[in-house]
């Protein structure tokens, strides 16, 4: 019990830290250009709008900190997240849950899928130690340094405009309206195939080399050797017990570089124009839409911390010693 | 084994009985590291186990004891490599293989039913992910595959309770459990296939006075019970004193000495065991005056030549710088033919072919 | 940041790690072969920064009539739509990029070594507040914060980039650095040092820092590492000034005016291999750290192919057992390497093979 009631302190803190910088930022950016964006608006905006367009940006100055903060609660808690600039005056909301599907889609099939592989090829390599596995390292760490922006466009020019096996860009075909067709399905599975081949190729060394390491080091714990002395099969000592316990770093370590793995996956959206969260937050910083900014902000930690929870019961799923009363 | 205890603790040394060996270790030679440089960790090292006793081996810790039982059950971890010998198992019918030959799926098979060990530290022998009752019952399932799943329960169930542990245990998972409730469960573990052979690795180095005692009783028990034979590793003499029928020390990757646990105790032969007797306490009989061997074990990597004692040695003499001991029936009239050491003190064969004058046994080294 | 720093944590003896043979581990981690090709590579770069403007054979800003040539001998990386330089533009960004990653890790370190090592050597309710800290630093997304930050600057400097990057990285590196430390509080030296009255500082800069040394190195190396990636990653998104060259600049303009569509290849690939090869060396040099550190990754000795030729196949539970020229037992130092090797595991070691196949 202790473990998940300090998880959900955790993650309460988090939000509201997460929240909080949202509402700092922009107060301690000089706001000048916010302003001037604001006057392009004055007129075609209501006076509701328009006050949590202030209260969101900071521009409310004659209002105490403390009153601007409360303020800015509740327009989150009302799920105001303020009018777009970009597609004034449609609300932020009303993109970022538009967008938001095509990510989780997109992002979160791709990156569990490299998680799995990953993990496996991990898996083989670190029992296989002192073999021709090895020599899978070096690539593993030049693949983790490869910008995963860099990849998408290395992929595009490539499989798209050379050989034309995929749509360089896009989500789905346009002439189609979405629908829950199998047409339609099979024409988002074609054009996202190339975006998750890409997270895929681009996310799964860190894995890979994670998860080798943990079993090396797991492959020398006693129990091991004991399984070994038991005269277990190679599979079961292999699966049930060296990689058993090795994935469970394996899993916290999940939850803990998700941030980062969203974050560059994010931006292959932008360069496979894939109608995302990610896609939507590069168009508001090219644009300087700060609403937009800010909500797909809050959106993606949420997303991240979400996935977080997940990855913490499956922890503890795997993991009695967490299970432990007192 | 048809000798019923009269005390938990049996009376040791069963000498008078025909030796029947079941493990032979010849001439094992084992190295550390794959590169070009190894260190070589155990030169030609031989040691015999009988069927039904308790073998004792000790030494300093790094003396290579238990890489010893790790490479004589083909267990040990690499870089470990072993590069010569042979280590003989026979069987309850008399057949006769050689561990370091046989085939790994041979090995497999073989594994837990001959041979099965107790690892050092218990609370890293268990897989903390799965419950105690899954990790007993999977070597049986191993070995027994007409058994059902069931049946491995209840069997293992028994055998808790062997142990003097609950059966309910069976669904705890290992951190739940005490640390001397752990090495129970692994000693009832290493019984599931009824070895012939059972290798303890520091079994009771955790825990405390008491419960040591405890677990020492109790394989001293269930050895009376079962007869299997058992390879008791410590560095704690006084300990083997109490369980042991032979005890072999080792020094530096070799045997300097063997020969039955009261010979050992009361009339060591080699300067090292009479060293090492003289830095435990005693669990019971007479207070003795304590004392450390002064100096540290050679490095292993750069052996020095001649005896490798000499330089904390209190009985050294000329010789000991260039000739290497060999194992001998000691110098002294009138003892056990059977026992052996390897000191130049008691080998004036050796010492006189070496070219030097032979030096004879100190009086300390002669006690009858 | 592909270097599992989690893995540190579970092994707290680094300062075992260091007495396991002699004092010749010391500097182990650069005579690993991997860590060299790290450091050989990282050290092109830097002479590519600081000599670049002598090197770089064009002005990486003027124009000229070659437009969109391929490479050829004048242009050796071909030159973008308004005929400026590709290599040369790659050259004079380097210093950008090197300037930014190590502002951005020293700055990162910095407050990395700070909040984890005071959050662990202080305990209590300090270091409740100070990992919390960090562990929500490690959870929200670091990118999107980070555009967010500097796409709400008026103006994005270099500099800046690796202030940002600083200010938001450094949550890795902390929360290795408390455990490490929190360990180490634990150690008999330490403990002594405090029962004889040693001041806090003391301790903590004599006792506690000198063995932390191999793991802020590591988490100094990743921290490079992202923010290489973040500053070029930026740039691509047209975060910053686009006249101030490093290679995400030079993909920015690619991915623009159509580098993809017009099979441009030049103009995009040699930047990204750059970066590419910059993060490859700088996780090759961590590879050697972390084999410092944890003595269970050390594969000394374990290269695959002269393992293979003795006939030596590392397994946990099947010890190898290799008669070299049989009978003399490894006796003396007279092993022959020439004589022919009796090579007895060899045919255990392919039985599982093929038992493994048929699996």
């Amino acid at each position: 019990m202790r473990f998940f009631v300090r998880r959900i302190v955790f993650y309460a803190v988090t939000f509201w830290a997460a929240v909080t910088l949202n509402f700092f930022i922009p107060r301690m950016l000089p706001g000048d250009p916010v302003s001037a964006l604001m006057a392009r608006f004055q007129g075609q905006i209501d006076s509701h709008a328009k006050h949590a367009l202030e209260v969101l940006l900071g521009l409310d100055k004659q209002t105490s900190l403390w009153q601007q903060y409360v303020d800015y609660w509740q327009l989150l808690l009302h799920g105001d997240l303020g009018r777009s600039f970009t597609y004034f005056p449609t609300p932020v909301a009303q993109i970022v849950s538009q967008a938001l599907p095509w990510t989780i889609g997109l992002v979160g099939f791709a990156t569990i899928i490299a998680f799995s592989l990953g993990t496996i090829i991990g898996r083989s390599i670190g029992w296989k130690r002192g073999t021709w596995a090895d020599s899978a390292l070096p690539i593993s760490a030049f693949f983790s340094a490869v910008p995963y922006f860099w990849l998408a466009l290395i992929c595009i020019s490539f499989f798209a405009v050379r050989l034309g096996w995929f749509p360089t860009n896009g989500s789905y075909d346009r002439s189609m309206v979405p629908n829950w067709s199998w047409e339609f399905i099979g024409s988002v599975i074609y054009y996202g195939f190339l975006p998750a081949a890409t997270i895929v190729i681009a996310s799964i060394s860190g894995w890979i080399l994670g998860m080798r390491n943990m079993m090396v080091t797991v492959s020398s714990e006693d129990y091991v050797t004991v399984a070994q002395a038991k005269g277990l099969k190679e599979r079961k000592v292999k699966t049930q017990y060296a990689s058993r316990n090795a994935i469970l770093p394996q899993v916290s370590s999940f939850a803990l570089s998700l941030g980062f793995v969203v974050g560059g996956t994010l931006i292959m959206e932008s360069v496979f124009s894939y109608q995302g969260i990610g896609a939507t937050l590069f168009t508001a910083v090219s644009s300087h839409d700060y609403p937009l900014m800010q909500g797909c902000f809050l959106v993606i930690t949420l997303a991240v911390l979400v996935m977080n929870i997940i990855a913490d019961f499956v922890y503890a799923a795997l993991d009695p010693r967490t299970r432990q009363e007192g | 084994m048809s000798a019923v205890p009269t005390r938990s603790v049996w009376t040791p040394g069963q000498v008078g009985r025909v030796a029947e060996p079941v493990l032979e270790i010849k001439n094992l030679s084992v190295d550390y590291g794959f590169d070009a440089n190894p260190t070589h960790v155990l030169r030609d090292v031989s040691l015999t186990l009988n069927r039904g006793e308790v073998l004792g081996l000790a030494g300093e810790s790094g003396c290579g004891k238990s890489t010893l039982a790790y490479a004589a059950t083909r267990l040990l971890p690499p870089p470990g490599m072993i590069t010569g010998g042979e280590v003989i198992f026979t069987d309850r019918s008399g057949d006769q293989v050689d561990v370091l030959s046989q085939s790994d799926q041979d090995l497999r098979a073989s594994r837990w039913q001959d041979m099965a060990i107790v690892f050092q530290g218990a609370m890293n022998s268990l897989n903390p992910v799965h419950r105690v009752g899954r990790q007993i019952s999977d070597a049986l399932l191993a070995h027994l595959p007409n058994m059902t799943k069931k049946q491995a329960m209840e069997r293992s169930a028994d055998l808790l309770d062997m142990v003097g542990i609950s059966p309910d245990r069976l669904r705890s998972y290992p951190h739940q459990l005490s640390g001397g409730m752990r090495q129970r469960v692994m000693i009832a573990m290493a019984l599931a296939l009824d070895p012939q052979v059972l290798i303890m690795d520091e079994p009771t180095t955790a825990l405390d006075v008491v419960m040591q005692r405890q677990i020492v009783e109790q394989i001293a028990e269930l050895r009376d019970r079962l007869g299997f034979s058992v390879i008791f590793i410590t560095h704690d003499v006084s300990l083997l004193i109490e369980i042991a029928d032979r005890i072999a020390i080792m020094y530096a990757g070799e045997i300097v000495e063997e020969a039955a646990a009261q010979d050992v105790y009361r009339r060591p032969r080699h300067p090292y065991s009479d060293a090492l007797l003289h830095s435990f306490p005693p669990l019971r009989g007479p207070r003795r005056e304590l004392g450390g061997i002064p100096g540290s074990p050679p490095d292993l990597a750069n052996r020095p030549t001649g005896c490798p004692f000499r330089d904390r040695c209190a009985h050294v003499f000329d010789a000991c710088a260039t000739v290497h001991p060999e194992l001998v029936t000691p110098a002294v009239p009138g003892d056990d033919p059977r026992r052996q050491v390897a000191c130049l003190r008691h080998d004036p064969a050796r010492v006189a072919a070496g070219g030097y004058e032979p030096v004879s046994v100190p009086l300390e080294l002669s006690i009858r | 940041m592909a270097i599992d720093l989690t893995l540190l944590e579970d092994t707290p003896d680094v300062t075992t790690a260091e007495t396991t043979t002699s004092g010749k581990r010391r500097f182990v981690f650069l005579r690993n072969s991997k860590s060299f090709t790290g450091f050989a590579i990282i050290a092109f770069f830097v002479f590519l920064a600081i000599f670049g403007k002598m090197i770089a054979p064009y002005d990486p800003n003027a124009l000229s009539t070659d437009l969109l040539m391929a490479p050829s001998s004048s242009h050796w990386f071909g030159t973008n739509q308004l005929g400026q330089d590709i290599l040369s533009q790659i050259i004079i960004g380097t210093r950008s990029v090197v300037i930014v990653g190590l502002v951005a890790g020293v700055g990162a370190t910095a407050i990395g070594v700070l909040v984890g090592v005071t959050s662990g050597y202080i305990g209590g309710i300090g270091d409740e507040g100070l990992s919390m800290l960090a562990n929500v630093f490690l959870v929200i997304p670091q990118l999107p914060l980070i555009i967010i930050i500097a796409g709400q600057l008026p103006s994005a400097g270099g500099l800046t980039v690796a202030a940002v990057i600083a200010l938001t990285g450094w949550a890795w590196g902390a929360r290795v650095l408390r455990a490490q430390t929190l360990s180490l509080r634990r150690r008999d030296f330490v403990e002594a040092s405090r029962a004889s009255g040693e001041s806090t500082w003391r301790i903590i800069t004599a006792e506690i820092m000198p063995n932390l040394t191999a793991i802020i190195a590591s988490g100094f190396v990743a921290t490079v590492v992202f923010a290489v990636l973040t500053q070029t990653t930026l740039a691509f998104i047209g975060i910053g000034d686009p006249y101030d060259w490093n290679w995400g600049t030079i993909l920015y303009g690619a991915q623009n005016n159509g580098a993809l569509d017009r099979g441009a290849w030049w103009w995009f690939v040699p930047a990204g291999l750059c970066i590419a090869l910059v993060g490859m060396a700088l996780t090759l040099v961590n590879f050697g750290i972390d084999e410092f550190v944890n003595p269970r990754l050390r594969s000394i000795g374990m290269n695959a192919r002269t393992l293979r030729k003795r006939g030596i196949r590392p397994r946990i539970g099947f010890t190898p057992v290799v008669y070299e020229a049989p009978g003399a037992s490894a006796r003396k130092t007279e092993l022959n390497h020439s004589e022919e090797l009796a090579v007895q595991g060899i045919d255990s070691a392919n039985g599982r093979h093929s038992k493994e196949n048929r699996a």
